[in-house]
């Protein structure tokens, strides 16, 4: 990767992490409500994904999906104003922090019923292939989903039909406040389970975002060459908290302070000065990203709310919702 | 006394129901190529209902393709296809078996348009064999058709007759929403005339199969024969009974049933889901609230009593609506 793509990837994971704090401290000021499930800590496997894939290829993701909305190409400013209930917002404020849509960007929803959406990545690669558009499709999905029966079906059925599909799991260690590997079977509950179905299994670390590019191009390659799906694990911590309420006291002290040191950010900017880049550049690159979110913020802050009609578009194709004659 | 070749005749241009599901899908992939159909045994095998007998020969395994028995990928799957430029038919065995890919039908389909603001359409059909009368017991017996009334988001047809089969698989595939297809086990052996190529029965269209001044009778999918029996044994006590069958529950055709009701004053509902939460009790709040001053007489919902589907012939017809339940009620409000 040169220096000019790895910027390009440094500046796109820096304004994820600053649109996250943003979100997070919109939600103290009582500005974001309901709740989130924010993403520090995860955005190289978006950004390092994203940047493999075609982009029309699909991309299914869960409640934890503000990376993923951000790196398929939703702007800082169309998400919070989602957060925010703006009728500016990503879908027009009905769908709230965990059902971030780009569908335009073929990033096609996040879903909040843990493992619901690979089975429907399955479905898109499996009409990639009847079309024969060459495309893929690509599930995120956190390591506690593994443990569902979707996951399973979706990978059986993946598997016997050879689709160009990926599974992608952010396995940052732990469920909600379970351990993951106290409610587990096997140590990689992902990578583990790929080679029961006969596709394979890798682990990767997810919070370096060349190594995530570089194991995803791999593996979408041999998909789209028709050699079926591929599940990758991508290593990788969580920032906050699993979501608003929660301020993560069940993590180790010492288990969270070598996580924060590896940070994606970090390790990005450490490649960056190790290829040379100056100094300046970089920080040139956080000032544009924080000029930007700021600006997101007083946008999203300014639009007005959905017009109370809006209730009651958008249940049918027709745009209504009427049930009854 | 009717000619005999002419009796044999019509009778060999009949269609039965099982066969019209199978003729009803293949009209729609011979005219779009995006419709494909998956589901268990439903290929080679047909279909254990054989449902989709032909198909797989016809279409090839592109077009038609077999699962493993994994509720949720199948319905998720065909999610994922009709959100990217498929138009999937997608088989669950039996109606039962809707409660494995729940999450399917009341969280995902019917709520993704709505909740992405409009950015995305599942134009698909979920088919299923449901309902009882065969004594299959408690697990592959049951109407659900209430199930799916509970969720917004999802339409549902229940057709009665192998026209409607057709018409309405037609109008199930070609609609850009979610459509849940109940295919009725106790009428798959029944015969009816075949309709006209290109035949399509609008979702939310109930028919009016009967007509009659006394008394309405509102059913649906296997309960329609039900009524129209009850219906010829009360022409004989003088009771004249109209009834609607109702075709699809969403959209609901209250307007044909309110219109009925301005002719007869008088409502009994034949449904076979148990009472509790039945799709009766929504029809009949309607009526209760916009139709009040039509009435003559209390309403009367003839359902599916409150207890699983027992085996034994003796037992399910206890629980299941008979025609002499039927007329009972409908007897009672005649006299009211
Ligand atoms: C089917 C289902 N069960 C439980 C929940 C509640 N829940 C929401 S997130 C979560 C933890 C999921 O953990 P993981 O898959 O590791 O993803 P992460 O949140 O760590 O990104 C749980 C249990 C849910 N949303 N869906």
């Amino acid at each position: 990767m040169d220096t000019a793509e790895l910027l390009a990837r440094y500046e796109q994971m820096a304004l994820i992490r600053r649109t996250e704090k943003a979100a997070h401290d919109l939600f103290l000021q009582g500005l974001v409500k309901g709740t989130t499930h924010l993403a520090a800590g995860h955005e190289a496997i978006a950004v390092g994904a994203s940047a493999a894939l075609r982009d029309d290829d699909y991309v299914f993701a869960t409640y934890r999906g503000h990376h993923h909305a951000m790196a398929r190409g939703a702007t800082p400013e169309e998400c919070l104003a989602e957060l925010m209930q703006r009728a500016t917002g990503l879908c027009r404020a009905k769908g709230g922090s965990m059902h971030l849509t780009k569908a335009d960007a073929f990033m096609l929803g996040s879903y909040a019923i843990v493992g619901a959406h690979l089975p429907m990545a399955v479905g898109a690669a499996w009409s990639a292939k009847l079309r024969g558009t060459g495309q893929l499709a690509v599930a995120f999905f956190g390591d506690g989903a593994t443990n569902i029966g979707a996951f399973h079906e979706a990978l059986n059925l993946a598997a016997v039909w050879k689709l160009p599909v990926l599974f992608v799991c952010e396995n940052n260690l732990y469920m909600e406040y379970t351990p993951i590997a106290d409610v587990t079977a096997v140590a990689r509950p992902a990578a583990d389970r790929a080679p029961a179905y006969g596709i394979p299994g890798e682990v990767v670390d997810g919070n370096d975002v060349v190594s995530v590019q570089e194991a995803v191009a791999r593996l979408a390659g041999r998909a789209r060459a028709g050699d079926g799906p591929a599940v990758l694990e991508a290593e990788t911590y969580r920032h906050f908290g699993h979501s608003r309420t929660d301020p993560a006291t069940y993590r180790p002290a010492e288990e969270v302070e070598r996580w924060l040191k590896h940070d994606p950010l970090d390790i990005a900017r450490g490649r960056l000065v190790e290829a040379g880049v100056p100094e300046e550049t970089v920080t040139a690159a956080d000032e544009r990203v924080q000029a930007v979110v700021r600006q997101a913020i007083d946008a999203a802050k300014n639009a007005p709310a959905p017009d109370p009609r809006e209730a009651f578009t958008d249940v049918w194709a027709d745009g209504g919702a009427a049930w009854r004659t | 006394m009717a000619d005999v070749t002419e009796v044999r005749g019509a009778a060999a241009r009949q269609i039965s129901y099982r066969d019209a599901v199978a003729e009803g899908i293949a009209r729609e992939m011979r005219r779009d190529p995006s419709v494909v159909c998956l589901g268990e045994d439903i290929g080679a095998a047909g279909g254990v209902f054989k449902t989709t007998v032909g198909l797989h020969k016809e279409f090839g395994p592109e077009r038609v393709w077999d699962t493993p028995i994994s509720e949720q990928a199948i319905v998720g799957a065909a999610m994922g296809a009709a959100m990217t430029g498929l138009r999937p038919v997608a088989e669950i065995m039996f109606s039962d078996f809707f409660a494995c890919c729940w999450d399917y039908l009341a969280n995902e389909i019917p709520k993704v348009r709505y909740m992405t603001g409009g950015q995305v359409t599942v134009p698909l059909v979920v088919r299923t064999a449901n309902g009882g009368g065969l004594g299959f017991g408690a697990q592959h017996s049951q109407a659900t058709e209430n199930w799916a009334l509970t969720v917004p988001g999802l339409k549902i047809a229940a057709p009665s007759t192998p026209a409607d089969v057709i018409g309405m698989m037609a109008a199930a595939i070609r609609s850009d929403d979610p459509v849940v297809f109940f295919e009725h086990k106790g009428l798959l052996a029944g015969k009816g005339a075949p309709p006209e190529p290109d035949h399509v029965v609008e979702l939310g269209r109930a028919a009016v199969v009967r007509e009659g001044a006394d008394v309405t009778l509102v059913a649906l999918a296997s309960m329609v024969p039900v009524a129209l029996k009850a219906a010829e044994r009360l022409a004989q006590e003088d009771i004249d009974v109209e009834v609607v069958d109702l075709r699809s529950l969403v959209p609901l055709d209250m307007a044909t049933v309110l219109a009925s009701l301005g002719r007869t004053s008088r409502l009994v509902v034949v449904e076979e889901n148990p009472y509790q939460g039945g799709w009766g009790a929504t029809v009949v709040s309607v009526v209760a609230d916009e139709g009040f001053g039509l009435l003559d007489a209390p309403v009367r919902r003839v359902a599916g009593e409150c207890v699983p589907l027992p085996f034994a012939d003796v037992l399910e017809e206890q629980v299941i609506p008979t025609v002499d339940k039927v007329v009972a009620a409908v007897r009672s409000l005649a006299a009211y």
